[in-house]
């Protein structure tokens, strides 16, 4: 076996609150394609983060050894001069500008400021041959598609004379044909003496390309399996992303569940800018009175896509299907229409969609529905302060006053007021998209408990969750989604983590 | 003392501004050897600076709102034409003539707001568009010269004074018995708020300075009254200044659009994730500061006693300084009505202050256009240090104090209708 080009010993990066990273170690061989696998938010891109220099040396803990020398970069202009290139999942092309003009951008061809374009463009051919990208490097990048931007940011890569090519979640973007020609590309390159470590939740594209794969979760390196020795099969990927004892707590819960209250059919929508693209592909769901309903999926599957464009059509340019709510089929085309039939939403991104962080406790909670606090001409504040008084004390809110500003709260209390927020507006489905998300042990419990409780008092409840732990300790049934497809539904019972993360993973089209 | 700084420290904001304005009115008090709070002087300040006050009105929700309206100085001086003309061109009885043209100024906006809220034009190029449209209209208008020989009536909207009443006292008794009532109404209004928050257990300064905050205030309001009584007694514009303060006042802090105004400015996603029609309300929000900015064009025209090609021209440099003088963010959700009509004041006492010092009007720009940099810096100073050390540390603390016990049993009525709470169990404070 060849030498190792990097080694990545006992990495330990810690954020305020949270150890992301603790003793990783990352062993990646000359040449080599080399997979990292693990649950959103095991610490994949995290460690990538490191290696590039955007968490400079001396905030982790452990040593990184590229090419036999101990590197200590500080920005990712130096892990770049190193050799070192990484492409985000989020293309960083420049829309207006040309092929050649996004190739060179921060690394232009030039002599005393002025650039020599003709150098350039000649350039940019040949790197764009290398690609297998037959455009003229004049084209301006936004007219190509999603799958040729990619390339041109492997050309732009190359341009920089890298060893070692990072991709985050190359294909999750691409369709078929263009996700083939890019595996083919890394194959291409892999023969040129060119390493890559890749991201992917694709196991099947990881399990035909990979010669190596690492697997982290909650931070940690659990194995290293070696795929040219054989006998490494989706399966096996599988049992080491997921196989964790159910270690959360959850509070005791017996269902009382009704007759079907909430369903979709044949549920389809366009993207907002591409009206032609399905991110939900005709699904089909329901939610029964009482019920508490799982959406797993993994990261680009379509989980707050779905969510939104039932809230009012939030999400997507174009919608097709039905929506039929306690038995009346309705046509929700906004957000006030979704709340007024009885609909919350509460969105995975408190900060950006969910609160005004400029607000106190009270006037968070009202905002939703503001319209029952009217008397004559003004908001009734006397009453305003009672409800947010009384959602503080039956939820738990812990801070000094109602008047207290919410960008002043933790995550668990902030979830809470957004909890209340909806809460207030009588719903008979709650949609909570990753609820638990960045809350502590503690808050995560007692938002379980409120979720059981609002689906005691009859409510349909809609969980869309990273964690399957804690879909499984929470919903009575499961969806999977897999590329904008509901894949299999699941009974509590019969799912596990390894069954969810089958369909999770699935090529669904 | 302690509870004063600290009360002092807590609202820097709120004060700061309060505080230049005094500083300043006691600077050219000196500088100008009493001249400035002569009672003519006073009466003059609030006839001069009454149209850049209540298009400050206007321009300040606009920046709640995340907007921003650059043609309110042409749209002044074109209703002002459009009013001049109609009234001696056409024999229009003046009142018509007002009103028209107040409908007129809010269709203005209206179209403003179409091109905003519904077709998601910034509203940065539809106001400059306007600019340039209404001072080309009103020259088409006014065939470019100035169109006076305007009714008395109307004239008196601009320089009228409330009619005399009473005996005569040397006073302007009309105008003492408004200022009476008017401290009567604050400090009932005070107390009353007072007490409400302390029955939800808010935090309230501490009496003593409760009552010193409202013997200032009522001491500035009764002088000002005053000074205005050995005058000419309260100016119409005032009145309805006045008037225009109280009613947006009560519209931006107690109805619904004033809370789906600060709604929309602090987080535009999250209102409309909440339900709010973000474009209604961008829309209304426009349409009001053309119906302003038509009001002051009758204003500016009354006092002028003319329609003038060149009225208004940069009015709405002044009301937009005066809106972040006072405390409004540039990138909305923040700025209060009061606030604006603080910087207005700000800017007029300054002009006033300088001109009677003999500084020419160049230095003038020049002097107000630092003013506005500095006060803005200041404002973003002293957020960052408020915010200072910020992150995990910035959290409140976790300390749960409980509602007051008299309230308990309202909140307890309360808690049974709100839905979602029927099942959990009845007492969860106990951690």
């Amino acid at each position: 076996m060849a030498q190792p080009i990097l080694e990545m010993r006992d990495i330990t990066k810690k954020f305020p609150g949270v150890t992301a990273l603790s003793d990783v170690n990352l062993v990646v061989h000359r040449s080599e394609i080399h997979a990292i696998c693990g649950e959103n938010g095991a610490g994949k891109s995290t460690l990538m983060k490191v290696l590039s220099g955007v968490h400079p040396h001396g905030s982790y803990e452990g040593e990184i050894v590229f090419e036999g020398n101990t590197v200590e970069f500080s920005n990712i202009r130096q892990s770049e001069a190193a050799g070192i290139v990484i492409i985000h999942q989020e293309l960083a092309l420049i829309p207006e500008l040309s092929i050649a003009e996004n190739i060179f951008l921060g690394n232009e061809t030039a002599s005393g400021g002025v650039i020599n374009w003709d150098e350039a463009n000649h350039r940019a051919i040949e790197l764009l041959a290398r690609v297998g990208l037959r455009e003229n490097p004049l084209t301006p990048v936004k007219h190509l598609g999603i799958g040729k931007q990619q390339l041109v940011e492997i050309a732009k890569a190359l341009s920089k004379e890298v060893k070692l090519l990072i991709l985050d979640e190359p294909t999750a973007a691409l369709n078929d044909d263009d996700s083939q020609h890019l595996l083919d590309l890394l194959k291409g390159l892999q023969g040129r003496g060119i390493t890559s470590i890749m991201i992917s939740h694709k196991l099947n594209e990881i399990a035909r390309v990979a010669d190596q794969i690492t697997i982290i979760r909650d931070g940690k390196t659990i194995e290293t399996l070696d795929v040219t020795a054989g006998d490494v099969d989706e399966d096996r990927i599988i049992r080491g992303m997921v196989g964790r004892d159910l270690e959360h707590r959850f509070p005791d819960h017996t269902p009382d569940i009704g007759g079907v209250m909430f369903e979709i059919r044949d549920w389809t929508v366009m993207h907002p800018l591409d009206h032609h693209r399905e991110v939900i592909r005709k699904a089909n769901l329901n939610v029964r009175a009482g019920e508490i309903v799982g959406i797993a999926g993994l990261m680009g599957a379509g989980r707050t896509e779905l969510a939104r464009s039932i809230f009012g059509r939030s999400y997507g340019s174009r919608n097709e299907g039905t929506l039929i709510l306690n038995g009346k089929e309705l046509t929700l085309s906004t957000v006030t229409a979704a709340i007024e039939a009885g609909i919350a939403y509460v969105s995975e991104d408190r900060k950006g969609l969910g609160l005004n962080l400029l607000d106190d406790i009270k006037t968070s909670i009202s905002s939703a529905a503001l319209g029952k606090l009217v008397k004559g001409l003004t908001v009734d504040e006397r009453k305003e302060v009672l409800v947010a008084e009384g959602y503080r004390k039956s939820l738990n809110i812990k801070a000094p006053s109602v008047t207290v500003g919410v960008s002043k709260l933790s995550g668990g209390n902030q979830q809470k007021v957004v909890l209340s927020k909806w809460m207030y507006t009588d719903p008979q489905l709650l949609i909570l998209d990753e609820p638990t998300r960045g809350i502590d042990v503690g808050a995560k419990f007692e938002i379980y408990g409120i979720i059981q409780e609002l689906a005691r008092t009859g409510r349909g409840v809609l969980v869309i969750s990273s964690e399957l732990p804690e879909l499984l300790g929470l919903c009575d049934r499961i969806y999977t989604l897999a590329e904008g497809v509901v894949t299999r539904e699941f009974d509590r019972s019969e799912a596990t983590q390894e069954s969810l993360m089958r369909y999770m993973t699935v090529d669904a089209r | 003392m302690n509870g004063l700084l600290s009360m002092l420290r807590g609202n820097v904001r709120q004060y700061g501004m309060i505080i230049a304005l005094a500083a300043i009115v006691i600077l050219f008090q000196i500088t100008t050897d009493g001249v400035l709070l002569k009672p003519i002087n006073v009466s003059n300040l609030v006839v001069q600076n009454a149209q850049i006050l209540i298009l400050a009105i206007g321009m300040v929700i606009v920046i709640v709102a995340r907007h921003i309206d650059l043609s309110v100085g042409s749209v002044a001086a074109f209703v002002g034409a459009v009013c001049a003309i109609l009234m001696t061109k056409h024999d229009v009885p003046w009142f018509l003539a007002v009103v028209l043209c107040l409908v007129l100024g809010a269709v203005i906006g209206a179209w403003h707001g179409f091109w905003v809220a519904y077709v998601g034009i910034p509203a940065f190029i539809v106001t400059l568009s306007s600019m340039l449209l209404f001072r080309g209209l009103t020259l088409v208008v006014l065939e470019g010269a100035t169109v006076g020989g305007l009714p008395e009536d109307f004239k008196k909207i601009g320089n009228g004074f409330l009619p005399e009443v009473g005996p005569d006292t040397g006073l302007h008794n009309l105008t003492m018995i408004i200022a009476v009532l008017v401290i009567a109404a604050l400090v009932f209004l005070e107390f009353r708020k007072r007490a409400a928050a302390k029955k939800y257990n808010f935090e309230v300064l501490p009496f003593g300075l409760f009552v010193l905050k409202l013997a200032v205030l009522g001491v500035v309001i009764f002088y000002f009254s005053y000074l205005l009584a050995q005058a000419r007694g309260l100016p119409i514009v005032g009145l309805i200044l006045f008037a225009l303060i109280a009613i947006y006042t009560f519209i931006m802090n107690r109805t619904v659009f004033g809370r789906h105004v600060y709604a929309v400015g602090g987080n535009v996603e999250a209102a409309t994730m909440s339900g709010v029609n973000t474009k209604r309300t961008d829309f209304l929000v426009m349409t009001n500061m053309g119906l302003l900015a038509g009001l002051a064009g009758l204003v500016t025209t009354a006092r002028l006693t003319a329609a003038n090609p060149k009225a208004g021209v940069n009015f709405e440099l002044d009301a937009i300084a005066a809106s972040f003088i006072g405390g409004a963010a540039v990138t909305g959700g923040v700025g209060t009505v009061v606030g604006a009509i603080i910087g207005g004041l700000v800017m007029g006492v300054l002009n006033n202050g300088m001109s009677l010092n003999g500084v020419s009007i160049d230095w003038q720009q020049a002097i107000k256009g630092l003013v506005l940099l500095f006060a803005v810096a200041f404002d973003v100073w002293n957020k960052k240090r408020t915010a200072g050390g910020g992150g995990a540390g910035a959290e409140a603390s976790e300390s749960t104090a409980p509602p007051p016990d008299e309230l308990a049993d309202e909140i307890a009525a309360m808690e049974r209708d709100l839905p979602g709470t029927e099942a959990l169990p009845p007492d969860r404070t106990t951690t």
